[in-house]
């Protein structure tokens, strides 16, 4: 998992967006599995690629159950499996099926939304996932208790992550390797340990943040 | 007595007519062009100022500018029909504006993050988000449209305005309310029928 670091309008985002093509870089070109973004389909790139970001963004006519298939369904999985596999993301997140399958959005917490968020992200099981701080607008308790049960996610999946966040713990907990961003630059991408040591203005600024 | 009765129903029925077709053309083009708009921002504002400058012409006027213009124009039914749908479709093209760019710039980019097509986008999720702020302007608009078809039997395209015409000329109230309590009803009927629908879809839209 990268954790892309840095300050409000370090670039993080828009970087985070070139990759599932939701931005065209203007200068150079970007690699997914091994192919330029520009020779892949728009649509089939981001079916391929899961999307996580701070509002959710949940359809809020569509019940949980529908929300988490939208892919699988955009995909024309047959329905059984379709149903099958939400029951499976609802388990993963820590969510019982049988209580919030049928629940709209407005019904649930703000932490439960970003738990569909992400069943959502991983339904089609896109090899690929990208996460704009999701728990970002969380409560301080839900937040780490949602940062926790991610990273025993991430372990059993061991899925390709990029994760956006401006919380250097939250980088520090969930990030195998940390990118520092500045004024729109990749500026390193170390692992946490590497980060303590950095000669950096910029790193010793979000290093100091941790004491 | 009978005579009176059999011609309040006739009128009434040629009134609903007016306004129904006036109302089903301007839902078939309005709902579109609104649409369209906020497709192509840059042609919605010229739109909406044409839209609007015809909401400005007293709906007198309007009738009587319609008559002259070949083919559209001329005396009966069908210029009354044009002259609603014109009145009808700033308020259902403004509303479909309004509904669909209303939809959470969240949700929106979390339709294309996870691929949906444009298409797609719309169908299953802007126009049934934004259906109760498209059916609102749909009840304005028809609820306008009952008012100003009264002003259509000056063109000879009948409905109760006839009535209310007729009174006037006779300076006899009774002739007037045989008119004017009938078109009432029809737009209370209207207004009260639409909203509920627009509740049921505001509410399976929350729910």
């Amino acid at each position: 998992m990268l954790v892309l670091l840095g300050r409000s309008g370090s670039g993080k985002t828009t970087l985070l967006k070139l990759v599932n093509r939701l931005l065209e870089p203007t200068a150079g070109e970007v690699l997914v599995s091994g192919r330029n973004t520009h020779s892949w389909d728009p649509i089939q790139l981001r079916r391929h690629i899961g999307y996580v970001i701070q509002e959710v963004g949940l359809f809020p006519h569509f019940n949980v159950a529908r929300n988490i298939g939208l892919v699988p369904s955009l995909e024309a999985w047959p329905p059984q499996k379709i149903s099958a596999r939400i029951q499976e993301m609802l388990r993963l997140v820590g969510l019982d099926p049988d209580i919030y399958g049928r629940r709209y959005p407005h019904e649930l917490s703000g932490g439960q939304r970003q738990r569909v968020g992400v069943a959502r992200a991983l339904a089609a099981d896109p090899p690929v996932l990208l996460l704009d701080e999701p728990f970002g607008a969380l409560d301080p308790i839900t937040r780490a208790e949602l940062q926790r049960e991610f990273r025993e996610l991430h372990r059993r999946l061991g899925k390709t992550m990029i994760f956006v966040t401006h919380d250097i713990r939250e980088a520090f907990l969930l990030g195998t390797r940390i990118g520092l961003m500045q004024e729109g630059r990749l500026v390193a991408i170390v692992t946490p340990d590497e980060f303590l040591t950095l000669d950096h203005d910029e790193a010793r600024a979000f290093a100091g943040c941790l004491q | 007595m009978w005579g009176a009765r059999s011609e309040i129903l006739h009128l009434t029925a040629e009134h609903v007519f007016l306004v129904f077709v006036a109302i089903s053309i301007a839902v078939a083009i309005g709902v579109p062009v609104g649409i369209l708009m906020t497709r192509r921002p840059r042609i919605g504002k010229p739109i909406l100022a044409f839209a609007n400058v015809i909401q400005t012409i007293p709906s007198l006027a309007l009738f009587g500018f319609l008559i002259p213009i070949p083919y559209i124009g001329g005396i009966g039914t069908s210029t009354a029909v044009i002259a609603l749908l014109l009145y009808s479709l700033l308020p259902i093209i403004r509303n479909t504006f309004t509904g669909i760019s209303g939809v959470e710039p969240a949700v929106r980019e979390a339709a294309r993050g996870m691929g949906m097509t444009d298409s797609q986008i719309l169908w299953q999720v802007e126009i049934p988000l934004s259906l109760g702020v498209v059916f609102a302007g749909i009840r304005v608009a028809t609820v306008i449209a009952v008012g100003v078809a009264t002003i259509a039997a000056a063109i000879g395209a009948g409905g109760l305005g006839m009535f209310i015409f007729r009174g006037t000329s006779m300076l006899d109230y009774r002739v007037i309310l045989a008119g004017a309590i009938p078109a009432a009803l029809i737009a209370l009927a209207a207004d009260f029928g639409m909203s509920a629908l627009e509740k049921h879809f505001m509410r399976e839209r929350r729910s």
